[in-house]
């Protein structure tokens, strides 16, 4: 600190010399050192847990623990595992920040509890996402251990009939066949459609982006409203499959093309350059370029796109109607996808029914978890980044492809100059 | 030996007349263009045909109602009594919430993945905020209906008990003086709905903040270490700041998610027409709920009045949908990102 003064006085001082006699100021100064140091600098160790951070942590975990004991059931009248964990939490939170306070300055108080509490909301989500997946599958398991939860429908089950009858066969046969048709009509169109904004510049595409963009706001109930009231009030027709699969649709269409959009844009552009300087038509760059080089994020996003379908509820509640029994034909009579099932049974109020309402959202979680996984293997690499397996085969290719032109040139005749 | 090139023969004393330069597509890349062009009309006519559907339909009501169609708070139909003031009032509350809850925990998670966290937690960290991100989302209201609410319940006694002079915590009803008082009138409300959407909207939130603040240039962090600053010192002066545009955005799109959500709401609140602020009373209404709820015995007339109300709803998640993409392309952060 004193030195820092010293320095500041006196470059205040040759400022003034300066002004007095410019030719004679010398350029640089050096500032008076401080000439005794009271003591040598400590080293101090740096990246390593001190002793001293880990009794803050563990002295004020136990405090917390303890305060919150006591203030529930003892001090005050709150009660509740959730609110203990939040008073909790709160607690170990103050305590901590008085604990480092006690010790250490301003900068690293704040430092230390902010740190800390960016642990917690890490923490916090952590447990969020396990409680909401072991709860489903605990309150499912009785349903999921039986065999016939998978096969069976409801058709013939009573309400208070035990788990060992029925199941929810056809609710998983019918997201199955939504979603099939969902994807029939989705892959292509969407995967079109964002070829066309990336490989063409014009007014339209423009357009069709804000569009498709503005889409991907559409709350999803919309979306069964419209089939609600266009395909089955208007048109005619009944609730269906179909109609519940057009609904998904039009749900998925918006993220689809928007997730394949930003990876088809990712793609190197000197990959198309190259392809087009070789003499390919547009067609081909796209299809044997752009669209390979992209393929691990397309398939992602098209992945998504179904994990995201595959779970909504409410475009289903609107067009596909209920049914307790299995119906493999998606243009005629009502079919049953699991989250409407789960939703259904779940209303019902019945102890049994709710049981396999919790089964059918498991199945449905289960199903979106390995969705999930095959998304995050397929999808790891970035665009144009080959797997061990891929740069095996395209290596064999390039060989076979040598021994092809070798073997041409030798039958060719000889070249003469 | 020939010469590679060769000048093409201009008549002497003659000016040199610019070629035209065209470019004609062949036939295949012609076939090509007409099949990806059409698609995109395709999607572009139905997503149009969509919202010009739901604006056709909604006119009948529109027209009826006039103004008073965004005043009135019941929903009867057959009395030509209907309105979306209500269940307006409601998503919005319920999204309020929600983003209140979500907001600080999703900044603090995003900060914790890319500042804090140890690499070998940082990527099981990505991979379960995106996971939460794709959990149905009936699955998260059978969760809220089941296990939380039991559990927020006794949250909204103690916020009541303490904070019930403040108009928007106030339960009618309410004895917060007894402890043996029924847990009932705390049940089923927007605060409930808005703890469970919370757990929805935080990953969306989460994965586009963790985006951002992962691109921060790595030498103004170094910069602001070099210079003395603690971890939290070198957040506050850089990375929040350089991600400001995304957190705005982040924020927005789960906003926009919370506006819209449909089941989880439906399996929680107990359906109400009152304007109420009483975000710990039960009883707590949105506009998908109602769209739900009312669809299926409908008339024509009740149906246009649905249409409506799902189209103040689609509106709204627009606006707050495109000002979140204004905020991050505009900012510094997203001027890359295609989030």
């Amino acid at each position: 600190m004193t030195s820092t003064i010293d320095s500041m006085g006196q470059r205040e001082e040759h400022a003034e010399q300066g002004a007095a006699a410019p030719a004679a100021a010398p350029r640089t100064v050096l500032p008076a050192r401080p000439t005794a140091t009271t003591a040598a600098p400590q080293r101090r160790s740096i990246g390593k847990i001190s002793r001293r951070d880990v009794l803050d942590l563990a002295g004020a975990l136990l405090s917390a623990v303890c305060t919150t004991a006591l203030l529930f059931g003892r001090l005050t009248s709150l009660h509740g595992k959730f609110g203990s964990v939040v008073v909790g939490l709160a607690v170990f939170l103050v305590i901590y920040t008085a604990l480092v306070a006690l010790h250490d300055e301003r900068p690293a108080v704040i430092d230390r509890s902010m740190t800390v509490a960016m642990a917690i909301s890490g923490l916090v989500a952590l447990v969020a996402l396990t409680s909401v997946i072991f709860f489903v599958l605990y309150r499912g398991w009785d349903a999921l251990t039986k065999a016939n939860f998978y096969f069976n429908d409801l058709s013939s089950t009573g309400p208070s009939e035990p788990l060992t009858s029925g199941g929810v066969g056809h609710a998983i046969v019918g997201t199955l066949i939504m979603t099939a048709i969902a994807l029939a009509i989705t892959v292509p169109l969407g995967l079109a459609c964002a070829v066309y904004l990336n490989e063409s510049s014009g007014r339209v595409s423009k357009l069709v982006r804000t569009v498709v963009t503005a889409m991907t706001a559409l709350p999803s109930i919309l979306a069964g409203l419209f089939i609600f009231a266009t395909w089955i009030l208007v048109l005619g027709f009944e609730r269906s499959g179909l109609a519940a699969s057009i609904a998904m649709s039009i749900m998925m269409l918006p993220i689809i093309i928007r997730s394949a959009d930003v990876v088809l844009r990712l793609v190197p552009g000197n990959l198309r350059e190259a392809s087009a300087a070789l003499g390919a038509p547009q067609w081909r760059t796209v299809w044997h370029v752009v669209l390979p080089t992209a393929r691990s994020g397309l398939t992602t996003s098209v992945i998504l796109g179904v994990a995201r379908g595959i779970g909504e509820t409410a475009p289903v509640l609107l067009t596909a109607g209920y049914t307790a029994s299995l119906n493999v034909n998606p243009t005629a009579n009502p079919m049953v996808s699991l989250p409407l099932a789960a939703y259904v049974l779940v209303k019902s109020g019945n102890d049994n029914l709710i049981a396999r309402g919790f089964g059918a959202a498991a199945v449905l979680m289960i199903l979106v978890l390995i969705l999930f996984t095959l998304a995050r293997i397929l999808g790891g690499r970035p665009a144009g980044r080959l797997s061990k397996r891929q740069t095996k085969r395209a290596a064999a290719r390039s060989k076979g492809d040598i021994a092809r032109i070798d073997a041409s040139r030798s039958s060719l005749p000889e070249v003469t100059s | 030996m020939d010469t590679l090139t060769t000048r093409p023969s201009v008549a002497e004393g003659e000016p040199a007349t610019p070629q035209p330069l065209t470019s004609r597509r062949i036939r295949s890349d012609r076939a090509f263009f007409g099949i990806v062009s059409s698609s995109g009309v395709l999607v572009l006519a139905l997503m149009v045909a969509v919202g010009v559907f739901l604006s056709y339909q909604a006119f009948d009501a529109l027209q009826a109602r006039g103004l008073a169609f965004f005043t009135t708070s019941e929903w009867q139909p057959d009395r030509n009594q209907f309105g979306v003031a209500a269940v307006l009032v409601g998503t919005l509350l319920i999204a309020l919430v929600a983003v209140a809850i979500a907001l600080p925990l999703s900044i603090l998670t995003a900060l914790f993945i890319v500042e804090v966290a140890p690499t070998w937690l940082r990527s099981t960290l990505v991979a379960l905020v995106d996971l939460m991100a794709a959990v149905p989302s009936v699955v998260y209201g059978l969760w809220g209906l089941f296990l939380l609410q039991g559990q927020v319940v006794g949250v909204s006694r103690w916020i009541n008990s303490w904070f019930g002079w403040i108009p928007f915590f106030k339960v009618n009803g309410a004895d917060p003086t007894s402890p043996l008082s029924s847990a009932s009138v705390y049940s089923a409300s927007a605060f409930i709905a808005g703890v469970v959407v919370a757990m929805m909207v935080m990953p969306i939130q989460c994965v586009v903040m963790r985006e951002v603040f992962s691109q921060v240039p790595p030498g103004e962090r170094e910069g602001a270490f070099a210079l003395g600053s603690t971890r939290w010192g070198m957040i506050r002066v850089v990375t929040l700041p350089f991600g400001r545009g995304g957190m705005i955005g982040g924020t927005m799109l789960g906003l926009g998610r919370a506006l819209g959500e449909t089941i989880a709401v439906l399996l929680i609140i107990s359906p109400e027409f009152v304007i109420k602020f009483r975000v710990l009373e039960v009883g707590a209404n949105s506009v998908s709920s109602l769209i739900a709820l009312r669809y299926s015995e409908a008339s024509g007339f009740e149906l246009s009045g649905l249409m409506a109300a799902g189209l103040t709803l689609f509106a709204v998640t627009l606006v707050v949908n495109f000002t979140a993409s204004w905020f991050i392309a505009r900012s510094r952060s997203g001027a890359s990102s295609e989030a």
